[in-house]
């Protein structure tokens, strides 16, 4: 190794130990010199440089920031330069690169949205004063219990207070019409057996003996369509991805939800991990894919340790592994943490931090089909489009599209937030109106101001809006999305100034920063806001810069960030809740 | 990597350009297209001895079919493809990436971006009085070359000269997120201590003045940099048999910097320290 130059800073033992560990896993990350030789032509900085974010998650663990010493340490184990592994750690929320001045713990309050209108300021205070050392940061995707609170340990496991002692927010237990939550609250997350005895691994068995093809002409004719937001259609992407034969493909489960106001996919992961899994696997096999992978975010632990431990008991029941049930077909998983970057659950953006390289997007077209993870053809789902597989292989296509509506067919996962009296996940129907979903979250608990629907990436609508119909079609036509399926609801109690303010402040944050429309138009806009807010009004020339920025950004930026950053601030406005009318 | 790569000689591919028929070798770029048809097109991240990032969107055309706008400099050319590069969208954006960048980065040396904003229509007073900025101070730490961010695009074409596309010695990269992203040594450790080996070729590429001669840094202090006086000499390396072209540039009988044409066969524009900063003998204080 010698062409790489590290400063003379030298890891502590506690931290060669670590990234040892996290190396161990993988036997030899780096292929040597002599190696390399005979096998000429392979590019060295990629071998196993997909271990440099666990490697870094380590790292902060063991010594509560990045240290020169520990980065030089690893990056010379992976054969990253030190420059790369620094631009690569400096990215990311969950790690420090400066020496903190406390030893401990790190507890995050988070300040967006949900937590802006349920006291989450004075949650930070009381623990400060309490001797924490507390971090502000963006959402925690606990909206439903809101004030959310995170714990980033040193030299012990993450954590999240409320796991411990909150009930589950789920209201329709027992509801016979669930497609996709049944077994939430009935099945012991822990237990493949539990599973086995809700109906687990049913479709697997159902979709091994349909063959591959069958499999993915199902989920085509079924209409499912991506449920993070962009609602491409899933059948056509698992076509792709098996159309390109000859080549290691890999399935993805983006476990990364970090859109405000969302929490959907963390409280399915916790309560049935196995659902997860179990979709997973009919997706590699559908699209023969051999590799596996979960990225989900940081600041979920118990999900995470949910589904490791199901794909370690999957693995060790034949479910994972060289022969999947006996079908003849290899699949295994593996888990990997982001380090808190809302961006990293763009598709691309989440191939690139996997691969150990900055969480920033690529450019389209070449589609992930073709050119995803490690540039090899990928599939890539979240969990809720994954768990709709499970029911459309065991039922059919035909009856699946029984529910929701033409063009919009199946249920839908909402994540009700903010003033509703029973905040949590639901599932109905697509067509089911915003007032039926409100209702059955108990109603709100005020006289409803505004409801922000998709999240900070999505839009405002105001309380004439109860009767629109979720579904894709009908929320695109009032000109709002369902996106991830937010719905956070405002009442007449609540500063709507702040909450947009924190929204531009949320992009500012979240930006990647590599292309312009992007990384200036978010801090521009953020300061005509901020400026309006201290002026009262909004003057004619602000109000033609906003729309000038956000064409540009919708235009022009490299992706779905850059191109809904202006969504939320442009509805807010046209719907009078802020800029003026206070 | 050159643009010669990514052509597959022979095959053609029909597109139009602003109502003009265009013909470019398959796996050519819109960009391509736009330069064989005499269409001018504003780049900043984009040159032709590095791989395209496609990250200052200034190249931006509306393409049928298409969404958003495409970066040029980056989408091959398909059959049939019909782009438009000066339509109302393409202005706006064009005009809009420039006016941020004048908002908040010190474009006075970007000779080639001045002119654009002219052309677009780039009106940078209208973000207020202070727009937040790079903040950072002029990083002088040995006497070869400077870097001044608060004239950084962050166009990432110095991250890439010293990285994959012509040095591979990756001291730099793009460090921090979203506004506060820099380019950075790690920890940001100053040049000597980092794996930089002073070739200079992220001079070479950069479009703001950003980095530079130490030598063009110190006579723009003392307001004696005249370019218009320059006279620009080709000659060939003195110091290996490689045959580098260099290009000594000269105000007042003395080499004020260096560069190689970016066309040359051999440099690709991409020198290395003795080509790039070892011409002090020619011109030692004890010969004067």
């Amino acid at each position: 190794m010698p062409d790489l130059s590290f400063t003379d800073d030298v890891a502590s033992a506690g931290e060669k130990a670590v990234v040892d560990e996290v190396l161990a896993v993988a036997g030899t990350a780096v292929i040597f010199e002599t190696d390399r030789l005979i096998r000429a032509g392979l590019a060295r900085r990629n071998e196993r440089r997909d271990l440099l974010l666990p490697a870094l998650h380590a790292l902060q663990k063991e010594s509560g920031w990045i240290s020169p010493g520990g980065l030089n340490y690893a990056c010379d184990q992976l054969q990253v330069p030190p420059a790369e592994g620094y631009g690569v750690a400096s990215f990311y929320e969950l790690f420090r690169m400066e020496e903190p001045e406390h030893e401990g713990d790190v507890v995050h309050v988070c300040i967006d949205a949900a937590c802006q209108v349920a006291g989450n300021e004075e949650l930070a205070q009381r623990l400060e004063a309490e001797g924490n050392h507390v971090h502000r940061g963006p959402c925690l995707g606990q909206c439903e219990r809101a004030p959310a609170v995170f714990i980033q340990g040193l030299r012990k496991p993450d954590s999240v207070p409320a796991d411990a002692d909150n009930p589950l927010a789920f209201h329709q237990q027992g509801d016979p019409s669930l497609r996709l939550l049944h077994r939430l609250g009935v099945v012991d997350p822990t237990s493949l057996g539990s599973y086995l005895e809700n109906g687990g691994y049913k479709a697997l068995a159902k979709a091994v003996e349909m063959g591959a093809d069958a499999v993915i002409a199902a989920v085509r004719d079924s209409g499912l369509s991506g449920r993070g937001g962009a609602a491409f259609p899933t059948g056509i992407k698992w076509r792709g991805v098996a159309d390109e034969t000859g080549r290691p493909r890999h399935v993805v489960a983006n476990c990364d939800e970090s859109e405000p106001g969302t929490f959907k996919d963390r409280i399915l992961m916790e309560n049935d991990p196995f659902s997860v899994i179990e979709s997973l696997i009919i997706a590699g096999l559908a699209t023969g894919a051999e590799r596996g992978w979960i990225y989900i975010r940081g600041e979920y632990p118990l999900a995470t340790e949910r589904l490791q431990n199901a794909i370690d008991q999957s693995r060790q029941s034949g479910y994972l592994g060289d022969d999947v049930i006996r079908s003849g077909k290899r699949f295994d998983i593996e888990i990997r943490r982001g380090a808190g970057a809302y961006i990293c659950g763009e598709e691309t953006a989440l191939f690139n931090s996997l691969e150990g390289f900055r969480g920033e997007p690529r450019n389209k077209p070449p589609f992930p089909t073709t050119h995803g993870l490690f540039g090899e053809p990928t599939s890539i789902n979240n969990p809720e489009t994954l768990v709709n597989v499970l029911d459309i292989v065991v039922r059919g296509a035909d009856v699946y599209r029984e529910t929701g509506t033409e063009r919009s067919p199946g249920t839908k996962l909402f994540c009700v937030s903010g003033h509703v009296a029973n905040t949590g996940i639901y599932e109905v129907p697509f067509g089911t109106t915003l007032g039926e979903l409100i209702d059955l979250a108990g109603g709100a608990t005020g006289e409803i101001q505004a409801v922000l629907m998709g999240g900070a990436a999505g839009s405002f609508v105001g309380p004439d809006a109860m009767d629109l119909p979720l579904t894709l079609e009908a929320t695109r036509e009032a000109g709002t999305t369902l996106g991830s399926g937010v719905v956070m609801v405002f009442d007449t109690s609540v500063n709507m100034t702040e909450i947009v303010v924190r929204i531009t402040e949320f992009f500012r944050g979240e930006s990647c920063g590599q292309c312009v429309p992007c990384r200036v138009g978010v801090v521009r806009q953020h300061e005509t806001v901020v400026e309006l807010t201290q002026k009262g009004t909004l003057e004619p020339v602000k109000a033609q810069l906003i729309d000038d920025m956000a064409m540009a950004m919708a235009d022009a930026s490299i992706c779905g960030l850059g191109h809904t950053a202006a969504g939320a601030l442009q509805s807010a406005l046209r719907l009078g809740l802020i800029g003026g009318s206070q | 990597m050159t643009v010669a790569d990514k052509t597959v000689s022979g095959t053609k591919v029909s597109i139009t350009i602003d109502g003009q028929p265009v013909e470019v070798d398959q796996g050519q770029t819109i960009l391509d297209g736009c330069r064989s048809a005499g269409v001018d097109t504003p780049t900043i991240c984009y040159a032709d001895n590095l791989t395209p990032v496609n990250v200052c969107r200034v190249c931006v055309v509306e393409v049928d079919g298409n969404r958003t706008l495409v970066p040029s400099c980056s989408r091959p050319a398909e059959e049939g493809m019909v782009v438009h590069t000066d339509s109302d969208r393409v202005r706006h954006s064009r005009k809009m990436v420039l006016e941020f960048l004048g908002s908040g980065v010190d474009l006075s040396q970007a000779t080639e971006i001045g002119p654009w904003m002219d052309h677009y229509g780039a009106d940078t007073a209208r973000y207020g009085e202070s727009p937040e900025g790079m903040n950072e101070t002029v990083k002088i730490q040995d006497d070869l070359y400077i870097r001044d961010y608060d004239k950084c695009v962050l166009c990432y074409k110095c991250v890439e000269a010293c990285g994959d596309d012509a040095q591979h010695t990756f001291a730099i990269a793009v460090a921090g997120r979203g506004f506060d992203a820099r380019i950075s040594t790690e920890f940001d450790v100053e040049l000597p201590e980092s794996a930089c080996v002073y070739c200079g070729n992220c001079i070479g590429v950069c479009p703001t003045g950003a980095l530079q001669f130490k030598s063009e840094f110190d006579m723009r202090e003392a307001a004696n940099w005249r370019p218009e006086e320059h006279t620009v000499t080709t000659t060939v390396c003195s110091y290996c048999g490689v045959g580098c072209n260099l290009e000594l540039h000269v105000q007042d009988d003395t080499i004020v910097k260096v560069t190689s044409p970016a066309d040359h066969s051999v440099t690709s524009g991409h020198l290395c320290v003795k080509g790039r900063f070892g011409w002090q003998y020619v011109q030692p204080p004890t010969r004067r």
